[in-house]
């Protein structure tokens, strides 16, 4: 009683003071530390997902390259008509016979000696399920099989509707996967967790099956498996990836060859097709929208279900009914034999064509009179469909597989991807309502957490593809949609280590991932930064300006600034912060690849379009031999390079193709000319 | 005289600058808002250290008359380049943070468990989030003791910054 405990309340009570604000103090200095690791995050994402989208940007400028070469070049002299034909030519023209096509596989021998999965038809579930086990077990499947299951599939996709319908009166609930880009792990993790399919377990896959990850093959055998076994409970969309001209670029095709070298062309052929008669969308109890991309305000589900998807070849390649049209009118008089130049195997194959009739007709009788019946116009038409899509039926598509959402109302052009555009909650909602619809599932867009809800929960994007920037990015996601189709989300990360790093250190695993290839850029615009830094300075560049040089030489929107500590924050810096930056770029191309007589500017131009090049070389290797000769390999740099305002003279070419024919026989070994930029990355990355 | 107006305006351009990078990581539209949420987010990355009670305070400076659940980039930067002209809210001092922590370690053991750990950062202060218990535990505890060595803990974190 008394003053002691009064004391020791008040002591007491001091104590419980001093602990709660240590407790704070703690606390605040730890959620700042926080908010700097979410800021890295971000600015981590924002690299990874703006250097993807300039590459699917990049993409469309080269296809506009092939268009004009196909279009307008005329050869100037002997040497580039051969090696144009050459080009054009390939191996294998289109055939029109259906035998041909059916003893694509029936030809193909599997020897004796061959361990792998064999199937035989009509397939059975536990073929299927068997395959998955091969693959689990890295087995690869045989050409052959390949070939007759992709043969199937086709004969079951070409009897699908455009827009699937699903209900779920037979079925407990349906599971929807997004993207999967060739990561097969994610795929035996879903079957894993969530059960193989089966009659009671509905399965839609929404697109985006191949490209970047390494086993975009074993995917698509899976997946056109188990469609071909439970052809009621199995489902696929088309994703924006589906599409040969973009799997040039993306890896897939690379891929196809690799594993495939004798009949790898033949899949990529097949394949083409195959792509084409992917269904579009699924419509889940008529409540629930399932397609890859999005919509767009123009975006009609009628006109959807009624178009004919086969002729929506590639979003990156369109001839439009009235696009051909004209062009027969003015091929009319100009070249003889032009309209029946072949197209080249890496273009779309039209079929049943008859470009040299429809020449002679006027530009809308074209149209009008290939549709069979017409009044009599001369010359006897097949009375198939023209080969081409409208200019809208070809909207409809391209909108449908490669928009993207954002939060602002209205609808416009997705500058981002170069493709299909960008709508908000409002286009969303009239859609909905149009056709009295819940809400809307699409893919097509990474997100941290594998999935994410926008425009007010009406609108959920799946992404299937765990860790697919870098180990540790991001999670994977699939949604179970129950009873009253509300949606149930399932998270994953396909990768055990990662399991065990703290945030902090996959955050930073992630992080350096994203500065090698910032780095990468930035030494392969070098002459660039050059010419940007000196307007600044003979020697030295404040750090604000050299932000403003960075974006004004990549053309990338990112928070430069904030970055340029770990970009350029080292030896080269003064005490102010200002950076002597011949010595910095220096530092950018360390350990350059040890090739003398390749000046190091050609060299960065070569290697700030080495994705272009890839792309070129592989077309130009019309029979996949690895190999092109000296003089296709500067015919086609000379052609790329005019086109593409890459300032290049004549005789660095020459050069420069020179000092890559390493043994001097007069071919470039594709592989190893790749391998100098490989080197390049790794110095970046030191 | 001249010259030091100057200098003051280099060095506000120079802070607009950083403002506006940090703002535009969070500007998913590129239409100069931010989610109010973000915000804290923001503001810590360019070097400032609120307490959650400050941090409400200057949301309140910065929002609309009548909030939207965004942010305009008009507003927030007079705000946030006056917080960083007058080095406001400055980070805890390494030495400041070892001694809170060992005001929480009474018996000066040179750790605490986790579960005083917890104690301390769920019922005290501004108490964490499940979320951020969470996170915060998994860099922090050294498994084996189950408790946190926190002159070690304190030390990684710093290098970790730099």
């Amino acid at each position: 009683m008394g003053s002691g405990t009064s004391t020791q309340h008040h002591l007491a009570f001091q104590n419980a003071e001093k602990a709660f604000r240590a407790a704070a103090l703690i606390q605040r200095w730890y959620r700042r530390h926080a908010a700097r690791l979410e800021m890295r995050r971000r600015c981590t994402w924002s690299i990874f997902q703006s250097i993807e989208y300039a590459g699917q940007q990049d993409q469309g400028k080269l296809h506009d390259f092939f268009s004009y070469l196909m279009d307008h070049f005329t050869p100037s002299s002997h040497n580039e008509r051969d090696f144009l034909n050459r080009m054009f030519t390939g191996e294998g023209l289109p055939q029109d016979s259906e035998t041909e096509r059916c003893s694509d596989y029936e030809s193909v021998e599997v020897p004796d000696s061959y361990v792998g999965p064999r199937l035989s038809f009509p397939l059975l579930p536990a073929h299927a399920t068997a395959l998955v086990e091969a693959f689990r077990l890295r087995q690869q499947l045989h050409a052959r099989y390949v070939l007759h299951l992709l043969h199937e599939a086709k004969k079951h996709l070409v009897q699908l509707p455009n827009i699937t319908r699903v209900s779920t009166c037979y079925s407990e609930e349906v599971t929807v996967c997004g993207d999967l880009h060739g990561q097969l792990d994610d795929l035996i993790f879903i079957f894993y967790k969530n059960g193989l399919p089966s009659p009671e377990r509905v399965y839609v896959f929404n697109g985006d099956f191949v490209d970047r990850g390494k086993d975009s093959v074993e995917i698509l055998m899976v997946l056109f498996a188990f469609m071909l076994v439970y052809p009621k409970e199995f489902h696929l969309n088309r994703g924006n990836h589906e599409d040969h001209m973009v799997n040039l670029r993306y890896g897939f095709t690379k891929e196809v060859m690799n594993k495939y070298k004798i009949h790898g062309k033949k899949i990529l052929r097949t394949l083409q097709d195959v792509f084409r008669w992917l269904p579009l969308a699924t419509l889940v109890d008529e409540k629930v929208l399932i397609l890859h991309g999005g919509v767009s305000d123009t975006t009609d589900l009628e006109l959807l279900d009624k178009l004919d998807r086969h002729k929506i070849v590639s979003a990156l390649w369109c001839k439009t009914r009235e696009a051909s049209a004209q062009q027969a009118e003015e091929k009319d008089d100009a070249r003889p034999g032009a309209a029946e130049r072949p197209v080249p195997w890496f273009l779309p194959q039209t079929e049943r064509r008859a470009p040299a009739v429809l020449a002679l007709l006027p530009a809308g009788a074209a149209g009008r009179a290939a549709r069979g019946g017409a009044a009599g116009h001369g010359a006897p038409l097949p009375a198939a469909e023209p080969p081409e899509p409208t200019q809208q039926e070809w909207r409809q598509v391209v909108d449908i597989l490669w928009s993207d959402p954002m939060a602002q109302e209205g609808c416009r052009a997705n500058t981002g991807r170069g493709g299909g555009c960008y709508f908000g909650p409002d286009v969303t909602e009239r859609l909905l309502q149009k056709h009295n619809l819940q809400f809307l599932i699409r893919s097509h867009e990474c997100k941290p957490e594998g999935y994410e809800f926008c425009h007010s929960r009406k609108v959920l994007t799946i992404f299937s593809a765990s860790n697919y920037y870098e180990v540790g990015s991001n999670r994977g996601a699939y949604v179970k949609l129950g009873p009253a189709l509300t949606p149930h989300i399932v998270q994953y990360q396909a990768n055990k280590a990662t399991c065990t790093l703290t945030m902090r250190q996959r955050i930073s695993r992630v992080e350096e991932s994203a500065l090698r290839a910032l780095r990468e850029k930035l030494f392969a615009h070098s002459s660039d930064l050059l010419g940007e830094f000196k307007k600044y300075d003979a020697g030295r560049v404040a750090p604000s300006d050299w932000a403003a040089a960075v974006e004004a030489a990549l053309r990338l929107r990112l928070p430069w600034r904030l970055l340029r500590p770990q970009l350029a924050g080292g030896a080269e810096a003064d005490g102010d912060g200002a950076l002597h930056y011949r010595a910095w770029l220096a530092g950018l191309a360390q350990a350059p690849p040890s090739r003398e007589n390749i000046q190091s500017s050609l060299l960065e131009k070569l290697y700030r379009n080495r994705s272009d090049l890839e792309t070129i070389f592989r077309i130009i290797d019309s029979d996949h031999s690895g190999f092109i000769s000296l003089d296709e390999f500067r015919q086609t740099w000379r052609l790329f390079s005019s086109h593409m305002n890459v300032d290049v003279a004549d005789d660095c070419i020459c050069d420069l193709a020179r000092s890559i024919d390493f043994n001097k026989d007069g071919l470039i070994d594709i592989n190893e000319f790749l391998e100098a930029f490989r080197l390049v990355e790794q110095s970046c990355s030191d | 005289m001249a010259d030091d107006r100057d200098r003051e305006e280099a060095v506000v351009a120079e802070l607009h600058k950083k403002i506006k990078d940090a703002f535009e990581v969070f500007d998913h539209e590129s239409n100069n808002t931010v989610d109010v949420r973000e915000i804290g987010t923001i503001m810590r990355s360019l070097g400032c250290c609120p307490s959650e009670g400050e941090l409400h305070d200057l949301i309140a400076e910065v929002e609309d008359e009548e909030p939207t659940g965004y942010i305009r980039f008009e507003k927030f930067l007079p705000v946030m380049t006056e917080i960083l002209l007058q080095r406001r809210y400055r980070p805890v001092p390494e030495d400041i943070l070892l001694r809170a922590f060992e005001v929480l370690d009474s018996t000066k053991r040179g750790f605490l468990t986790k579960e005083e750990l917890v104690k301390y950062m769920t019922e005290e202060g501004e108490p964490f989030s499940q979320e951020e218990m969470e996170e915060m535990l998994s860099a922090a505890i050294d498994p084996d003791s189950n408790s946190i060595h926190y002159r070690d803990y304190i030390t990684m974190m710093v290098i970790d910054e730099h």
